[in-house]
């Protein structure tokens, strides 16, 4: 049976498992999930994530959570078709996959995610964006930026001459954010827009961005 | 600051030599041995290992939490933080995050310290603790579930509680009451989930514990010192987790480290 995705192709969280899929070249079915409705705070979903977030990942009996558990576990468990993801391979290249993962989680994403809610999402529930949090993360992710600028004057990816997890998980967040009046963070720095841009040149990312059609706030 | 790491072993009363090695990558000299436990006498050799940290940090915690638990000898390099080594040279080229731990494992160097704790419970997977229950895929799955939950879901509230309560007292500063407040009231909500969780299952994935459980430690640690343990005592299953994981031999010897 196809795995199943909970969840609605507009939602960041949900493509990043969508790009993984497709790159794993993996049936699977998309159940939608009304999130302006609010289905994802349902007890019936709540059952599946306690957390009340999308993505939802069902396979046969496994129902799993979180976009980054799930595309390590759909790459995981297609390590041997489709796009290498993981390098798995290789011990010390794993081991490196896992560290730009980390990096995209704790450094690239509080920033691209704080802004991108703050033009995004508070637009969507009637609200103005707050410019302080939006300059301040800008800022974050400037700095973060330029460490990417050099990792990529030396390697054409994150983790090395592959595309894997740690560049996947960028492209959802960075779609949104390139398209905001603050595209020049990606821009202005060659490396990373060269990476940004062979990124957008993927089959999968080509069969997902069309999902992705919420529009930020011009600001 | 020097730190000896000898597997969390007391130092045998024989004789040791110690190298004692000036160190580019900060101003304090490294102690530099190994010893097994076994009939003959202490041999030196150089850990492959080594962690450029502190005993202090959450983050270096975690990643000697989980050699400890893989019983690896390792040698903990300090990082002078107070002198901002963290932020120059050469301690950038190993992070240009600027951030302890870094960990190196022969030619191998790595940072981020949940990609650390994860290479070597799969890298030394044969070693001490089993901590990815490799038998299993489902729980492997669960595993990887309940790694980003303690990464998205739990860290970015009770690290910055740590920070208020803890922390921020270390640097001279003061705690924000208001923030701390705020803050708790998101964390009680993850902590609710976590009790209904920890109603089906003795560990966070399955009914072992694993690197999940691992990674949450070193805030745990910190705010069971704090009024915030309020929140974690109040909850039965959350509490007799907590206790369980803290009571690990293994995390005894990280905090034993702090002491040294």
């Amino acid at each position: 049976m196809a795995m199943k995705v909970y969840g609605d192709g507009m939602s960041a969280c949900v493509a990043r498992v969508l790009l993984c899929l497709h790159e794993k070249e993996t049936e699977f079915e998309l159940v939608p999930v009304d999130l302006f409705a609010c289905h994802h705070k349902l007890p019936s979903f709540l059952s599946m994530n306690p957390f009340g977030q999308v993505p939802v990942l069902q396979d046969d009996d496994l129902t799993l959570f979180e976009s980054r558990a799930i595309t390590a576990y759909i790459a995981e468990k297609h390590k041997d078709k489709g796009t290498d993801l993981t390098r798995h391979a290789d011990a010390k290249e794993a081991a490196i996959v896992k560290l730009w993962s980390e990096v995209e989680s704790h450094h690239f994403n509080p920033a691209i995610s704080a802004v991108i809610h703050q033009l995004i999402v508070v637009p969507l529930q009637g609200q103005t964006p707050d410019a302080a949090i939006v300059e301040e993360n800008l800022e974050k992710l400037g700095k973060v930026l330029d460490v990417y600028e050099e990792r990529l004057g030396k390697t054409k990816y994150l983790t090395g001459d592959s595309y894997t997890l740690a560049d996947l998980h960028h492209v959802p967040y960075t779609y949104y954010f390139m398209k905001t009046s603050h595209a020049g963070l990606i821009n202005d720095r060659p490396n990373v827009k060269a990476w940004w841009e062979d990124l957008c040149s993927r089959p999968a990312f080509l069969k997902v961005s069309p999902g992705l059609t919420v529009a930020p706030v011009t600001n | 600051m020097s730190s000896i790491i000898l597997r969390g072993r007391l130092l045998p009363p024989l004789p040791i030599k110690l190298h004692l090695h000036p160190s580019p990558s900060h101003s304090h000299s490294n102690l530099k041995f190994t010893s097994k436990s076994s009939p003959s006498p202490p041999t030196i050799t150089m850990a492959s290992i080594k962690v450029h940290g502190v005993p202090m940090s959450t983050a270096t915690m975690r990643v000697l939490a989980a050699l400890y638990e893989k019983e690896l000898d390792f040698e903990l390099i300090p990082v002078d933080m107070r002198a901002g080594a963290h932020k120059q040279e050469p301690f950038v080229s190993l992070n240009p995050f600027g951030q302890i731990p870094a960990l190196e494992d022969g030619d191998l160097t790595l940072f981020e310290s949940r990609a650390i704790s994860e290479y070597i419970a799969d890298e030394y997977s044969e070693k001490g603790e089993k901590l990815l229950c490799p038998g299993c895929k489902k729980v492997k799955a669960l595993i990887k579930v309940w790694l980003q939950v303690e990464g998205q879901q739990f860290d970015p509230i009770a690290s910055k509680i740590a920070f208020e309560r803890v922390f921020k007292g270390m640097f001279g500063m003061t705690t924000d009451p208001a923030a701390v407040q705020e803050l708790e009231g998101k964390l009680v909500k993850v902590l609710d989930i976590y009790e209904a969780r920890l109603e089906k299952s003795e560990f966070l994935a399955c009914d072992c514990f694993t690197l999940a459980d691992l990674n949450h430690l070193p805030v745990i640690h910190y705010l069971m010192g704090t009024d915030s343990k309020a929140l974690f005592e109040s909850r039965p299953k959350v509490s007799e987790w907590v206790k369980k994981i803290t009571a690990r031999p293994a995390w005894a010897k990280v905090v034993d480290l702090q002491k040294q």
